[in-house]
């Protein structure tokens, strides 16, 4: 038998069913690949008692004829997910130490179907980041490495831990968030199917908040049928979330057909970017060469204001987190540092609390709202995403789905673009302009760059039909025949 | 609209961000990059669109106005960096 770390989720679920092993020796697997996964520094915290203890529970729920949906599988929790009585602190050190007295609806929800926590994975601080650098526990490393060249890379992000655990079989598959591309951005860097679904689809209760009208949860994994079996575990109405959207879920698995003969495929020019390297763009040709042998039908279609999402993004995004994150003040939760008055403590603590990027964007989302700058910066950009999404919604009338690539390059290097703010946020290009509209999108991936990293292809649907993402996802995935191995599990990074 | 040390140091007032004074030029260079970058955005014909608030056309669902959590004091206590006999602890606010 192979090692249990090398499964699916879908087949590890098939061995517990058929008894094959038991979720304890299925854990404790992926316990020893965490361990010996330390040097990526992908987890911020392990959670390996409790997560024996609860796949003895679900070892029990097995013999009792009583398996859930997830039963006994390991997963990586992103440390934005509140995990009541574990660590929760958006890789921040004004967080430090936080550990929640209530869980997430989406973790809730993943435990209520039998799912196994291993850890909480790293990310960047606040989840404001394309290459998890900012994160207060330091950079984790990508499993995957170039052809002959040992240096070691950014796993993305900002969900980079996830990635990075899941690329790496420390866990079966993990949960991430998305603002602007941090679940498909990082799952395009490891090699990984990440979907960020339909704003509205998880439940944002309990998931430190960066930016509320952008922020949704979703999974990484390391197939589509994976990635639809967590969604199923993760979507649904939430009450206590406000923007959460009241639709029945439908049976994610039971829709990759593999079939896309009919499909109507938009390709759209704007998202051949000055600057983009030859191999991403013939990628994508092939992409749309296997979509037009199997049947599907491709249209050009024009989404003219995409070269305006980023800067969009980058005024919204920041007012909103500027707002979000006016509750860390050093009274109710996490770092305190002392001051003469409260002012002072308050200035004080979150000098010292927020890292550089999250201070940056602090001072720009102030600015963008502060009176005499609201309807010059903030006012514009909501209008300009409005034109974005309309973009989309004129699109939608003519396909059923939009083919791009997520990002414009393979991993890069630790350490590099960093000195360029602007430089870091076009890692973005591709996977923000879904972000500003809130549709589903999917990261697959599809193929290797000349010094053999992974690229991936993106999949953007209409509102709620994570449906027609996962089928076409899956069509892509067979398409591409994806099966190069990270470096760290061909003996390492020696 | 660039901005100078002066709109960085009110800014970071604000935000309730204590900056040293070393920090006020490279914090000005950075914030006027991205809003130089960001300026393109005025290219946009924007007139007669409405600014889009939220992502799904739906009513903010409305709950009737009654308790429904509470009683939990030492829990929310019990992530304070400072409290005491049921309090969040501050440095004094009323002289």
């Amino acid at each position: 038998m192979s090692r249990l770390t090398d499964l699916s989720l879908r087949e590890a679920r098939g061995g517990l069913t058929r008894r094959s092993f038991s979720a304890r020796e299925l854990t404790e697997a992926h316990i020893k690949a965490c361990e010996a996964a330390r040097p990526l520094n992908a987890y911020m915290a392990e959670t390996f008692d409790q997560a024996l203890a609860m796949a003895d529970e679900s070892d029990r729920r097995i013999k009792a004829g009583q398996g859930r949906l997830l039963e006994g599988m390991p997963l990586g929790i992103k440390d934005l997910f509140c995990t009541k009585g574990v660590a929760s602190t958006a890789c921040s050190k004004i967080l430090k130490g936080f550990k929640p007295p209530y869980e997430s609806t989406v973790t809730a929800k993943l435990w209520e179907a039998g799912a196994v926590m291993v850890g909480k994975t790293s990310m960047d601080e606040f989840a404001m980041g394309s290459s998890n650098m900012t994160s207060c526990y330091g950079a984790v490393t990508n499993p995957w490495r170039r052809k002959g060249d040992n240096r070691p890379l950014v796993p993305g992000g900002s969900s980079g831990g996830s990635a990075a655990a899941v690329a790496a079989r420390t866990c079966l598959g993990a949960t991430g968030t998305d603002t602007g591309g941090s679940i498909r951005q990082p799952a395009a860097f490891c090699g990984l199917v990440g979907l960020k679904p339909t704003y509205g689809r998880c439940s944002r209760w309990g998931i430190i908040a960066f930016a509320s009208s952008l922020d949704q949860a979703g999974p990484i994994a390391r197939s589509v049928h994976d990635c639809a079996l967590l969604l199923q575990g993760m979507a649904g109405y939430d009450r206590k979330d406000s923007t959460s959207v009241d639709k029945p879920v439908p049976d994610y698995t039971t829709v990759l057909s593999g079939s896309v003969k009919g499909l109507k495929v938009g390709v759209p020019e704007e998202y051949l970017v000055e600057g983009m390297p030859d191999e991403i763009d013939e990628l994508w040709q092939k992409g749309i060469a296997w979509f037009r042998a199997a049947g599907a039908q491709v249209i050009d279609i024009k989404l003219p204001h995409t070269k305006y999402a980023l800067p969009t993004y980058y005024i919204i995004a920041p007012a909103e987190c500027s707002s979000n994150l006016a509750r860390y003040d050093g009274v109710r939760f996490g770092l305190r540092e002392k001051g003469g008055d409260l002012t002072e403590l308050y200035s004080n603590t979150r000098a010292a609390g927020f890292g550089a990027e999250v201070r940056r964007r602090i001072l720009i989302g102030t600015y963008v709202l502060s009176a005499g700058y609201y309807d010059a910066y903030y006012l514009k950009a909501q209008k300009v995403r409005a034109r974005i999404a309309g973009d989309f919604r004129e699109a939608f009338k003519q396909v059923d789905i939009v083919l791009t690539p997520t990002a414009p390059s393979p991993a890069f290097g630790i350490g590099e673009m960093m000195d360029d703010p602007i430089a870091m946020y076009l890692n973005d290009v591709f996977t923000v302009p879904a972000s500003l509209a809130g549709l589903p999108a999917m990261s697959v991936p599809a193929g290797l760059s000349g010094d053999g990293l992974p690229l991936g292809l993106q999949l953007i649907g209409r509102p709620f039909d994570e449906e027609t993402v996962l089928r076409a996802g899956g069509f892509l995935e067979t398409a591409a025949q994806f099966t190069a191995k990270p470096a760290w599990l061909e003996g390492g990074h020696a | 609209m660039a901005i100078d040390t002066t709109t960085v140091l009110k800014i970071a007032r604000l935000a309730r961000i204590a900056v040293k004074p070393e920090e006020c030029a490279p914090l000005a260079q950075e914030i006027n990059g991205i809003l130089a970058w960001v300026e393109q955005l005025n290219e946009v014909d924007t007139k007669d669109v409405e600014p889009m608030t939220s992502v799904v056309a739906m009513e903010l669902p409305r709950r009737k106005d009654e308790v429904t959590d509470g009683n939990i004091r030492d829990a929310i206590l019990a992530n304070a960096p400072e409290a005491e006999a049921g309090f969040f602890v501050v440095p004094k606010v009323v002289e």
